[in-house]
């Protein structure tokens, strides 16, 4: 049976990690290729790097990291961030990247999913939705949750699947940063809505809220990123933790 | 030397530092290798034109029990029919590639492998390790399975071979290059096999 995942997430800008990350035994705390290596060990499942540039200079950065990541790290790892070319993913693949995410690009022209999964492979490109209640149903927002969209995150979601994407990364905008728990109601509602794998992002703050959302949703995996950089968490606790709850993770 | 054969769109720099491989389609520097791997990312159809040439040089290596391994579609392709690609594969091993159900499809993430036994290439491995699998067909064959693998969807159960072995003709259907500690282990013992094993 297949394990439930734990995800670390990393932003990456100019080839660095950013947003503050205080390791005590690392010699370089911005260096993603040391990060990854030490989640590696602590036993992470899968590592997303979300390239925050925006720059041409930051992209060109960006292939040469995912090269050296993929010759240095030996679990499955997705990178994204502002990605709108077939061409763009190919080449991040090439690199060594094992899936590709894009968000803004499919919003804007949904048929790059159908593009991007025939030249990937679907199980290897994944869509990220960043999703914000409004009464009772969650809209979606694009570029880094700027732009509100006036389209339904459970549709979209479904719209996805269609068109090929392999797997669904699912922020809560409402959780993202409070560190108050995953956003149950709505990973609730899109994990039984679709077929496809489905990641929880957004909220992450203690152990008992990885095992809340593996208990009370349909989830594959679910992703954090500040609770690990702090070590308030390490991965090894965690899925012990997990494991003494039942909960199928890989130990 | 390991000759390793790159086939598809992916990158193998994770296959080659472990194994300390050379990478090469040249059939003639593979033929003088003592052992060859076969990685496997990209799509059946393209990856099967790139191999065909290799098809004689592949199963002599085989015929000659020097230690092979062919991960998921590089393992797939030496099969016949592929339901996949809508086509037979190299035909070197007796056995059919077939898609998964459709709620275990596709198998992604990390899973279990009960191996049978100890076997060489499993050692140090222990038994219901976890491995990184993606992929949507298995395949159904003859050739001994060491290692097998479950997906439980509702009910249903599906059984399919993880590793298969035949002398030392090795294949995996997870990547070893992609599953960690337990990955790499078994990588290097690929690498320290010697040849003709009964």
């Amino acid at each position: 049976m297949l394990a439930k995942r734990i995800i670390a997430a990393l932003d990456i800008k100019g080839g660095r990690v950013v947003k503050g990350i205080n390791f005590e035994n690392i010699r370089d705390a911005g260096d993603p290729i040391e990060l990854a290596k030490r989640y590696e060990e602590e036993g992470i499942d899968e590592i997303v790097f979300l390239d925050i540039s925006a720059t041409n200079e930051g992209r060109d950065i960006l292939f040469d990291l995912v090269e050296e990541v993929a010759s240095e790290i030996h679990i499955p790892f997705t990178v994204g961030g502002g990605l709108d070319s077939t061409d763009q993913m190919t080449e991040l693949i090439r690199n060594g990247a094992d899936k590709i995410f894009i968000n803004t690009a499919a919003v804007e022209d949904p048929d790059i999913i159908r593009e991007g999964s025939d030249v990937l492979g679907s199980s290897n490109l994944v869509v990220a939705i960043d999703a914000k209640k409004e009464g009772e149903e969650w809209k979606i927002y694009t570029h880094g949750g700027t732009k509100r969209r006036d389209m339904d995150a459970v549709s979209w979601a479904h719209k996805a699947e269609d068109l090929g994407a392999g797997e669904i990364l699912l922020t809560s905008m409402d959780r993202d940063g409070t560190k108050e728990g995953f956003d149950i109601p709505l990973l609730k509602r899109i994990s039984s809505a679709v077929d496809i794998p489905v990641v929880a992002s957004g909220g992450a703050g203690s152990a008992e809220d990885f095992s809340e959302v593996f208990d009370k949703t349909e989830v594959s995996a679910a992703l954090a990123a500040s609770i690990f950089h702090y070590e308030e968490w390490n991965v090894f606790e965690l899925k012990s933790y997990l494991k003494r709850r039942d909960i199928h993770v890989r130990y | 030397m390991i000759a390793i054969v790159d086939l598809g769109i992916g990158n193998i720099s994770n296959v080659k530092r472990p194994l300390k491989g050379t990478v090469t389609d040249d059939p003639y520097r593979i033929e003088k290798a003592d052992k060859m791997v076969v990685p496997g990312v990209g799509n059946f159809c393209t990856v099967k034109e790139k191999l065909n040439p290799l098809k004689g040089v592949i199963s002599d290596f085989i015929e000659d029990g020097k230690p092979f391994l062919g991960i998921c579609l590089g393992m797939q392709l030496l099969f016949g029919y592929n339901e996949e690609g809508k086509a037979k594969g190299l035909e070197i091993l007796e056995g059919e590639v077939k898609g998964l159900d459709r709620a275990s499809s596709p198998h992604i993430g990390w899973n279990t492998v009960k191996f049978d036994s100890d076997f060489p290439i499993s050692n140090g491995i222990t038994d219901r390790s976890f491995f990184y699998f993606t992929h949507s067909y298995y395949v159904d064959t003859e050739v001994p399975i060491i290692g097998k693998t479950e997906v439980l969807n509702s009910d249903e159960k599906t059984v399919f071979p993880a590793v298969i072995r035949s002398g030392n003709m090795y294949g995996t259907q997870f990547h070893p290059e992609k599953s960690g500690s337990n990955g790499l282990r078994l990588l290097e013992n690929f690498s320290s096999l010697g040849g003709d094993e009964p």
